[in-house]
């Protein structure tokens, strides 16, 4: 298998697929921080994650298009707009559909997964009568094209560098605004107790309005950086919901930090198996390893000690 | 309900009546086309049965219910397509007596695990065993750690997701994306004309009533109610002394078996099996199903599937467009205002008034679903 490579030649092929790897995990990390949020910390399994993400990215092919057409001299920092917009925009849809939707479900968590998988048909199929069943794919700046030269055989997009940056920017806010901020504080209350924490003064209804909120909104953001890498249709958030909920499940439901290392060990895994064997089957090894990881040890790989 | 009987007499009027729609109404009514589609819809019935045991009674959702109901139609299918690709069918191949697409994709030999497959009664043993043992061992990894609810949920759907994925893979032993196509007979019996059709299809309503009436035995039987008071409160029938794991490994392995059997009456009825009847989207189609007819309802898991399956028909036949909208509102119409289902309905505003015109004066008979569990899944 390795005899056609030089040692420097397989080097730099573990760097690249690594690298590879490592834009995986960005998306698997953005997707899975909003879910983290809204099934780690409210218990709602939300099946239209991926249909918010796909908002986002939508939100950011219209951003590029107006600019491209009426403010050619901004394009180049179109992006850092549609981000704003693209949270906004799926974090008010979150909060409309917490509100229609989810807060008559809490006490059951698996009929929010199956009023939330109809709410992502509806959605799908509202993306496929607006914006047409064709995949749309964002024309990048210039900044952001080519590759970074790292050595001979090394070389590194920055599109890509660019999305993991974002992440970690993305990631040290939420676990700020969950674990530093006084917001961050009523929501961890709200999920340990709600009663209590509804008896010392918290609005628990409002807090919920808003995590799920913001989950949406980072799931929003993600949609957006996703459109740099890859192209938008409307059944694409589809493909990785599945993936999705195993990273933080995988993880520990409650646990950011779970999130972030199983979404690591997940990608990782898959990108440096497709390396010796075709990409359907590193998938299936893939996710078979992580089934039989939860089958062993259920609770995740960090798990919060809480007595229930 | 204190009798062990099998049905009180409001289900046992409940059956027959489904009984003479599907064998007298239905095939005199319909053309073979038209009755052949019911025969498609009625497979879906066999899972829709197995979900209503295993989530509506024992209060666990499995999104993998098409693994099972694909783990039997393949079975059904392999059996089916070996017996087409005998070698006078298959001169023209490099390899003839192989299956069409194995000899597509370069291979020479029968794999091993096809062998046994030339042999119907291995197969009808595979068709009810290997998804029996496979929601075994799933079952038994999953509840005997205590893992429930929504985390089995998604295991399951995994589980199906990793499924599609392999029979789309591994192209030269199961088809691929394609699956197995034309099949033509079983046991020299052609499955194709049309009175082939009608047989298989009064077939397969034979084995739907024999699924029903196991499914009435399981929930009348003691078993059924320790199934509904595990539900309701895991922990107290775990104090009382019960095994939990074992009851919950049970009602799924039934599950799993319904829908492998409704997976194999697919391939007879319908004449091909492919991995879109595997994968995470049927799969939640099928709790829809069980959800529009009541999940606490053995009938109305076989109506709400007849029912939602033909709206499908009649509606992306003529509005594409509107079908997704009618079943993701369908989904949160009956999550948020009929958690029982066309069951429940009928059984809060319909019987009723049957019961007050036919016994107006006399005490109210025990209706034919359980209204005091109104509140659908279970605590965590």
């Amino acid at each position: 298998m390795f005899g056609d490579y030089s040692l420097g030649d397989l080097g730099s092929i573990f760097v690249m697929q690594g690298f590879a790897g490592l834009i995986l995990f960005s998306v698997y990390v953005l997707m899975a921080l909003g879910l983290a949020i809204i099934f780690g910390q409210m218990g709602v399994i939300n099946m239209a994650h991926g249909e918010f993400m796909i908002l986002g990215a939508y939100v950011t092919w219209m951003t590029s298009s107006f600019f491209q057409s009426y403010l050619p001299s901004l394009f180049s920092g179109y992006f850092f707009l549609a981000m704003i917009l693209a949270f906004v925009a799926s974090g008010a849809l979150g909060m409309l559909v917490e509100w229609v939707l989810i807060r008559h479900l809490y006490r059951r968590p698996l009929d929010t997964l199956l009023a939330t998988w109809g709410l992502s048909l509806i959605l799908q199929q509202a993306y496929r009568s607006v914006f047409g069943a064709r995949e749309v794919g964002v024309e990048l700046p210039q900044w952001m094209l080519g590759s970074l030269h790292v050595s001979d055989s090394i070389e590194v997009p920055i599109n890509g560098v660019f999305v993991m940056c974002l992440t970690v920017l993305i990631t040290v806010g939420v676990a700020y605004v969950m674990y530093k901020s006084r917001w961050g504080r009523q929501v961890r209350a709200v999920v340990q107790n709600r009663i209590m924490a509804g008896a010392v003064g918290i609005n628990t209804e409002k807090v919920d309005r808003y995590t799920y909120g913001l989950g949406c909104g980072i799931a929003g953001v993600a949609g957006s950086a996703f459109t740099m890498i890859g192209s938008t249709g409307p059944t694409s958030g589809q493909l990785y919901i599945v993936d999705t909920f195993l990273v933080v499940v995988f993880g520990g439901a409650a646990s950011l930090l779970g999130t972030i290392a199983s979404a690591f060990s997940i990608s990782q895994t898959q990108s440096t198996l497709e390396f010796f064997m075709s990409g359907s089957m590193a998938k299936v090894l893939t996710l078979l390893a992580v089934v039989g990881i939860l089958m062993l040890r259920p609770q995740g790989l960090f798990a919060l000690k809480v007595r229930k | 309900m204190t009798d062990n009987r099998f049905f009180n007499r409001s289900e046992f009027i409940g059956i027959l009546v489904l009984a003479v729609f599907l064998v007298v109404v239905l095939p005199l009514t319909l053309d073979v086309f038209r009755l052949n589609l019911v025969a498609k819809y009625l497979t879906y019935a066999f899972v829709a049965l197995g979900l209503v045991v295993c989530w509506g009674y024992g209060g666990i959702l499995s999104l993998g219910q098409g693994v099972f109901f694909g783990l039997g139609g393949y079975c059904m299918a392999m059996f089916l397509k070996l017996e087409a690709s005998s070698v006078e069918n298959t001169k023209i191949q490099s390899t003839p007596g192989i299956p069409d697409f194995m000899d597509w994709n370069q291979i020479t030999a029968l794999p091993l695990f096809w062998k046994p497959f030339s042999s119907l009664s291995f197969t009808i043993a595979a068709i009810i065993l290997v998804p029996g043992i496979f929601a075994l061992i799933i079952g038994t990894a999953m509840f005997k750690r205590r893992v429930g609810g929504t985390y089995f949920a998604i295991i399951t759907q995994a589980v199906a997701a990793i499924l599609t994925i392999l029979i789309v893979g591994q192209q030269g032993y199961t088809g691929g994306i394609n699956g197995m196509t034309d099949l033509r007979t079983l046991k020299g019996w052609d499955i194709r004309p049309d009175h082939a059709k009608i047989v298989l299809y009064f077939f397969e309503v034979g084995c739907l009533f024999a699924c029903i009436m196991i499914a009435q035995f399981v929930r009348h039987s003691k078993l059924g109610r320790i199934l509904v008071a595990m539900r309701e409160k895991e922990d107290r029938v775990r104090f009382s002394g019960y095994s939990v794991a074992n009851f919950k490994i049970f009602a799924f392995c039934v599950a799993a078996v319904f829908a492998a059997i409704g997976g194999a009456m697919f391939a007879l009825n319908v004449g091909f099996m492919s991995p879109s009847f595997v994968g995470i989207v049927p799969s939640i189609e099928m709790v829809i199903y069980t959800a529009v007819g009541g999940r606490l309802s053995i009938l109305g898991a076989v109506y709400g599937t007849l029912l939602v399956n033909f709206a499908k028909t009649s509606l992306s036949e003529t509005f594409p467009e509107l079908w997704l909208f009618g079943l993701g509102g369908l989904f949160i119409a009956v999550v948020l205002a009929f958690p029982n289902g066309l069951a429940g309905i009928w059984g809060d505003y319909v019987q009723p008034r049957i019961d007050r015109l036919i016994y107006s004066g006399k005490p109210k008979p025990a209706g034919w679903t359980d209204s005091s569990v109104a509140d659908g899944a279970p605590a965590e």
